[in-house]
């Protein structure tokens, strides 16, 4: 079991999932709470790299990690943004024959889909974003953190 | 805000299910005493979902982690069930906020607790404490490993 104890927000490396261009918005983010869904729209608006960070509480939100093992495994096939997008912009279609419609939208390979969202490599790459969420202080999504610092903790 | 180095004091409240819970009931264990405003509140939602997150590894520290609002038990069941939560959750509902004044952890002019953390060692002795500067800041659950690991190291 890793361990929580507080350590600045790990600055972007090669393992994360990065779009457009300008400076880096580093964004821990639940892929089935609607204040992101709703704060995702004017983040991606911003001159701004978005820098992706899982941060799913399933308690809360009880699909939280079968979105982000999804959005993982469409990233393996190189279209991570489209999918976390095509969540956020529809929240009330989440069950698994509706990860297959988004899948199939995208183009991905549906058998490779289904095997890497159940993989435990993803579901690890989900977690580490998650620690280093918790470990970096945040208690409520969407938080972003500029240039280490949070810039919000809670909308 | 009581300090470390104090003895915990004790106290028997109803939980989300009626149940008598007390302090001495942990002695030998640690306990992680999680005050908080009020069930339901958008905030207090976020906390105890995040520390929910990560009950398994405060539990791998030996610790069992506790909530306390003001609340009745009816409503800690009803916020249980919402946020999924399994943390017990206990009813400091009469007299009203009795074990958060104990604790020095109650704010009288809004009538509940400030968002406050509570280290108590296995002897029921006050281990560690921290209290949020506003009922709307959450302390992070960094801050409860961080407290757990120099307990460790002592």
């Amino acid at each position: 079991m890793s361990e929580l104890t507080s350590a600045a927000v790990p600055p972007a490396g090669p393992g994360d999932h990065r779009r457009g261009d300008g400076p880096e918005l580093i964004v821990y983010a639940d892929l089935g709470c609607p204040h992101c869904a709703s704060a995702w729209v004017e983040i991606c608006g911003r001159e701004a790299t978005i820098v992706f960070r899982h941060f799913p509480v399933a308690s809360k939100h009880p699909r939280s990690p079968a979105l982000h093992a999804a959005a993982e495994a469409a990233g393996s096939q190189g279209r991570f943004f489209e999918m976390v997008d095509s969540l956020y912009r529809d929240r009330g279609h989440v069950d698994d024959p509706h990860l297959w419609q988004r899948a199939e939208r995208l183009d991905l390979d549906l058998d490779r889909f289904e095997f890497d969202r159940r993989s435990g490599a993803v579901a690890t790459r989900v977690r580490r974003d998650f620690e280093s969420g918790i470990r970096a202080g945040v208690t409520g999504t969407p938080a972003v953190f500029s240039l280490g610092v949070p810039e919000v903790d809670h909308p | 805000m009581i300090a470390a180095g104090q003895p915990a004091p004790d106290f028997t409240l109803r939980n989300q299910d009626g149940e008598k819970v007390s302090l001495s009931d942990f002695r030998g264990k640690k306990v992680l005493l999680v005050f908080y405003p009020l069930d339901f509140s958008p905030v207090c939602s976020d906390q105890l979902s995040v520390y929910q997150e990560v009950k398994p590894e405060i539990e791998a520290k030996g610790v069992t982690m506790i909530g306390i609002s003001v609340d009745s038990g009816f409503a800690h069941k009803a916020f249980q069930e919402k946020l999924g939560l399994d943390t017990q959750l206990l009813a400091d509902f009469e007299p009203k906020g009795e074990v958060a004044r104990a604790y020095g952890a109650y704010i009288e002019k809004v009538g509940h607790a400030n968002r406050s953390l509570v280290l108590i060692d296995e002897e029921g002795t006050v281990e560690w404490v921290h209290e949020s500067p506003t009922p709307l800041e959450i302390p992070g659950a960094n801050l409860i490993f961080d407290a757990l690991s120099s307990s460790q190291a002592h």
